[in-house]
């Protein structure tokens, strides 16, 4: 391939493509092996309690320090700040196999790494990064993503959690709302506006410890599905923190917020990957043991055709979530492909999950069989981490600019 | 004792596959089928891993015999804390042939190329459950052996290896250089984490043929058939433990 192209005239964006391309059709051995691992460690640890940690809405907190010890809490994080120092493919393949063993695990696991490591990493300070990545990176402490509000999630230029100066210190107002990892974290990532004219440009970014004076925590909302890790608002009254802990330039909360949001999309499609495989394994194992008139349901056509759509859906999600990962990789724009990822990922868990329980029958009904928690876990990845309709607009958005040219 | 610690590993159809029979009834279906390295390997790594983080030893070198693939086995174990790997290239026919016999003709030549003060390896692989490499390494090298092994601890020369063996546990005392073999209960084998998979890239693994250790591979066994076993069949009931007895004594049981 590479002599070809360099015969071609050595188009350098030509061969890069198609190294990524190779990488889809098949993994580089790290990946490979730590795909394996993370396996391995969702067979052994996560699949046997999913249930249990569902049931009694326990925070998984022995098997996120095992996480950060097999070294998946802070992976694109280098190694000089105690983080693996791998990129987003093997992300994405962690957190596939994750999901597959608990899809709770699997979001506590992503918004460490996505959207709270993830900023500090790419607009943190050098002092920044030491503080609050390091302590971050081995499972001991877990971080969070404060940007919606009762008032406005889609809508998230409307911030109206405020920040004033005072002194030497930033005091911020406000509530937030739908915060994972709220009660089990040990630092959050705020978004508040402190120059209202400016709009979304007056949205400026802060990093607050928790518990710190000045920030409680709502109740833990009730939720249908990844009931293992909390969700809850966080309400700020007169919360003073450091001018220091500012993250990146006044203003631009607004960019940081959608930059961070577009790798969280690939966390996302890859935690509703990991939902929508175990679903296919579940319903698969099921229509090959399963009797009906006589045989295996599984010989039926109907059976076949669901397991197939299922499939396709799957793959061509994965495809697409490794696709955007590896344009991450190579510092491409992956904005369109991220989007398209979330959306075709988290719409084939709900397919997949769905048709899990209509292969399952009433078994798909009941908690004997993990399907019914596929599905109700499966239902948020449409909606957190920006709606499918959003998802769409984006996509659009990024389609009528090429056209536009 | 410090040195050079010899783990084989070796690479076998996964535990958690369904094995069916070719065919042709000349070996089981391996083709496409998940591989994975051996369990009791795996036990086997993890014991000279902790080892050497306790510095009784100085380098883990993991040991595979085999085809192309047998690398990724080296590099499972390259991930999990081995120093370095050594691929012994076996394939085609001389591979479906290897057997203990040839491979503990090849670890003993490779410890007295290694200057190789301890071998571990698995007490037997998953696939044919032979159960022999262990010893026969050890009788090659005219080394004493703590097969079974539960408990290991390096003591100035010598090793005390607690056994499991079938009235309960053995211990005792062997000198160096000596073969170990690992039972379940040795260790729980760590996952390979993700830091020690990205050193494991640049850790190497050494070509070898059977040939440059001046080892003979023909086998002295040939496979006949390759069954599966018999289908279960279902119980037959009885009313008193007369008819039970009776019906042992007829049938040939008693």
């Amino acid at each position: 391939m590479t002599v070809l192209l360099s015969a071609l005239g050595g188009c350098r964006i030509l061969r890069s493509g198609c190294r990524g391309l190779s990488q889809l059709a098949e993994l580089p051995e790290t990946h490979q092996l730590l795909r394996q691992t993370c396996r391995d460690y969702a067979d052994k640890e996560l699949i046997p309690v999913a249930a249990k940690l569902d049931k009694e809405h326990a925070y998984p907190a022995k098997q996120i320090k095992e996480l950060g010890s097999i070294g998946v809490m802070a992976i694109e994080v280098p190694e000089d700040l105690g983080g693996a120092g791998m990129d987003y493919l093997a992300y994405c393949l962690a957190l596939e196999e994750i999901s597959r063993g608990c899809a709770s695990t699997g979001v506590i696991v992503s918004v460490n790494n996505s959207l709270y490591v993830g900023p500090v990493l790419k607009f943190g300070t050098e002092e920044q990064k030491k503080r609050w990545i390091s302590p971050f990176t081995t499972g001991e402490k877990v971080g969070c993503f404060a940007l919606s509000e009762p008032g406005n999630g889609s809508d998230a230029g409307a911030a109206s959690t405020m920040a004033h100066q005072d002194g030497d210190h930033w005091v911020l107002n406000g509530t937030k709302a739908w915060i994972t990892n709220s009660w089990d974290a040990s630092a959050v990532i705020v978004f508040a506006t402190t120059d209202k004219k400016l709009k979304h440009k007056g949205i400026s970014a802060f990093l607050v410890p928790m518990p710190h004076s000045g920030l409680s925590l709502g109740k833990k909302e009730d939720k249908l599905g990844i009931r293992a890790s909390s969700t809850a608002n966080i309400i700020l009254e007169d919360c003073r923190i450091p001018l220091d802990n500012m993250l990146g330039s006044r203003g631009a909360g607004f960019k940081i917020a959608m930059q961070t949001l577009d790798s969280g999309r690939l966390g996302i499609a890859s935690q509703a990957l990991g939902i929508a495989q175990a679903s296919l394994d579940c319903a698969a194992d099921y229509a090959l043991k399963r009797t009906a008139f006589g045989a295996p349901i599984g010989k039926l056509q109907a059976i076949q055709f669901k397991l197939a759509d299922m499939a396709v859906a799957l793959e061509s999600a994965r495809l697409l979530t490794w696709k955007a990962a590896l344009l991450r990789d190579s510092k491409k724009p992956f904005t369109k492909e991220a989007a398209m990822a979330k959306l075709s990922a988290s719409e084939a868990a709900t397919f997949c999950s769905h048709q899990a329980i209509q292969i399952l029958g009433g078994m798909g009904y009941v908690t004997d069989m993990p399907a019914e928690r596929h599905y109700r876990d499966a239902r948020i990845t449409e909606i957190y981490e920006g709606t499918s309709e959003i998802q769409r607009l984006v996509i659009a958005g990024q389609i009528l600019k090429e056209y536009q040219l | 004792m410090s040195g050079r610690v010899l783990v084989g590993v070796k690479r076998v159809i996964d535990y958690a596959v369904k094995i069916r029979v070719k065919p042709d009834h000349t070996g089981v279906v391996t083709d496409g089928v998940k591989h994975s390295m051996n369990p009791f390997c795996e036990i086997a790594v993890e014991e000279a891993v902790k080892l050497k983080e306790k510095k009784l030893i100085k380098e883990v070198v993991a040991v595979s015999c085999g085809p192309q693939q047998s690398q990724e086995t080296i590099r499972t174990a390259l991930a999990m804390g081995a120093d370095r790997g050594i691929h012994v290239e076996v394939s085609g026919k001389d591979y479906d042939s290897l057997g203990p016999l040839q491979v503990s003709k090849i670890l003993a030549a490779l410890a007295k190329k290694e200057e190789a003060q301890l071998i571990i390896l698995g007490k037997q692989a998953i696939d044919d459950d032979c159960n022999q490499t262990g010893q026969m390494t050890a009788a090659l090298l005219d080394w004493p052996q703590g097969t079974f092994a539960s408990e290991v601890s390096l003591e100035a020369e010598k090793i005390k290896v607690v056994r499991e063996i079938d009235g309960g546990l053995e211990t005792i005392k062997i000198n160096t250089p000596a073969v170990l073999t690992a039972d379940l209960r040795l260790n729980t084998p760590r996952y390979a984490t993700l830091p020690n998979i990205m050193k494991a890239k640049k850790k190497k693994i050494a070509n070898v043929k059977p040939a440059d250790l001046g080892v003979d591979l023909t086998s002295r066994l040939e496979v006949l058939r390759v069954d599966e076993p018999p289908q279960r069949e279902a119980g037959v009931k009885v009313e008193t433990v007369e008819d039970l007895v009776a019906k042992l004594k007829d049938t040939g049981k008693i």
